[in-house]
């Protein structure tokens, strides 16, 4: 899996399926301060995401 | 999981509410036009003009002031506010100079450079060594002033604000930590505490939204919002409050909508108090409604924009 984590600019490849819950946990991010992609599409973070997705985690915090 | 009121996918998930993208932007939408509709916060005489610096919240809060203003015939316009921040501020303002474009939106602009004759980045470091000052309070005193001088002189009745939700709550939780309730009887959905021409009533049409649906909301409506990060937020009282009540939310969701919605209650007794107190007088030096005898702006030029080399 194709990890882009957009607060720290930050990719990483991960070589399983979770689901969202799972890979936030793993990285340590609150789910509330986030908003998951799947594929370009958002979708909630109980959704399984499989080992070749393209995921990207957008940060939900004003930035200033 | 599927959306509540069709058989499409959900997009979002909170507090017992599943929507897909389409029922999410309704419902995002008609709730800032209750907001709106209950606080009278936007009237048919009203001349509105937005606050905005392009990020997720300005943009959004735009957007829905726009139709909302176009649907009822009321003039409005975009102000954006330059503070010079270098690598910061520059970007975000590219994005709304784009979203205006796109969407015949008037923009105005003003600068700390033009109006107090230095960026933020100039005065930043005089700030913290010399006054003690973190930028985050200098950038405040500068911005509120600018937004409120430049509304009123382009004869705004409103001027709207894309505080949401987290914002609130984080300055809720702020002022009560610095045991400063006077500043919490200033907050709201219409923000002040007495009236007074020299300023320009504020208003916050997505008072009651959470900035993790506005997001959403951006990304479901294709608006180009680039994450950029002040470079100075991690020196802000702010960052810290945010991050706790984040993981408060966590463990017990709908912690801040709580939080809000007792606070409301209690407003208006806090708004009484404190109106008994407040008496203006005007800033020798530019006029402006003030407490004491020169406004925290002008101090603070006089502080740090003939000082700071």
């Amino acid at each position: 899996m194709h990890v882009f984590i957009e607060k720290e600019n930050r990719e990483i490849e991960l070589k399983k399926a979770c689901t969202g819950i799972e890979l936030l946990k793993e990285l340590k991010i609150n789910p509330n301060t986030v908003l998951l992609m799947k594929n370009e599409e958002i979708v909630l973070a109980d959704e399984m995401l499989p080992e070749d997705a393209k995921v990207t985690i957008l940060s939900v915090i004003s930035g200033g | 999981m599927q959306c509540n009121h069709c058989e499409e996918k959900a997009v979002y998930h909170e507090l017992g509410r599943a929507y897909c993208k389409n029922h999410f932007l309704s419902y995002f939408e008609e709730k800032v036009e209750k907001t709106i509709k209950k606080y009278k916060l936007i009237e048919k005489n009203d001349h509105v003009c937005v606050a905005t610096s392009g990020g997720k919240d300005s943009l959004a809060v735009l957007y829905t002031t726009m139709k909302y203003c176009r649907k009822h015939e009321i003039p409005f316009f975009a102000l954006a506010i330059d503070e010079g921040i270098a690598l910061y501020r520059d970007h975000t303002l590219e994005d709304l100079k784009k979203f205006c474009d796109q969407h015949d939106i008037p923009l105005q602009s003003v600068s700390f450079k033009e109006k107090f004759g230095k960026t933020l980045d100039e005065v930043q470091n005089h700030a913290i060594t010399v006054l003690n000052k973190k930028p985050c309070t200098v950038c405040g005193i500068f911005r509120r002033t600018l937004l409120n001088r430049t509304a009123r002189e382009i004869k705004a009745t409103k001027l709207v604000t894309g505080h949401n939700l987290d914002d609130e709550a984080q300055t809720l939780l702020m002022n009560l930590l610095k045991g400063n309730m006077r500043h919490n009887a200033a907050l709201g959905p219409l923000t002040g505490l007495s009236e007074n021409e020299g300023f320009v009533p504020r208003v916050k049409p997505l008072y009651h939204i959470s900035e993790r649906e506005t997001r959403l909301y951006c990304v479901l409506r294709g608006f180009e919002v680039n994450f950029h990060e002040c470079p100075n937020i991690h020196l802000s009282f702010r960052a810290g409050v945010r991050d706790m009540l984040n993981e408060l939310e966590n463990k017990s969701p709908g912690a801040k909508h709580g939080m809000i919605n007792a606070f409301l209650e209690i407003l208006p007794d806090l708004k009484k108090k404190y109106r008994e107190e407040k008496k203006f007088k005007y800033c020798k030096k530019c006029n402006d409604p003030c407490a004491g005898e020169t406004c925290n702006a002008c101090k603070q030029e006089e502080e740090l924009c003939k000082e700071a080399k």
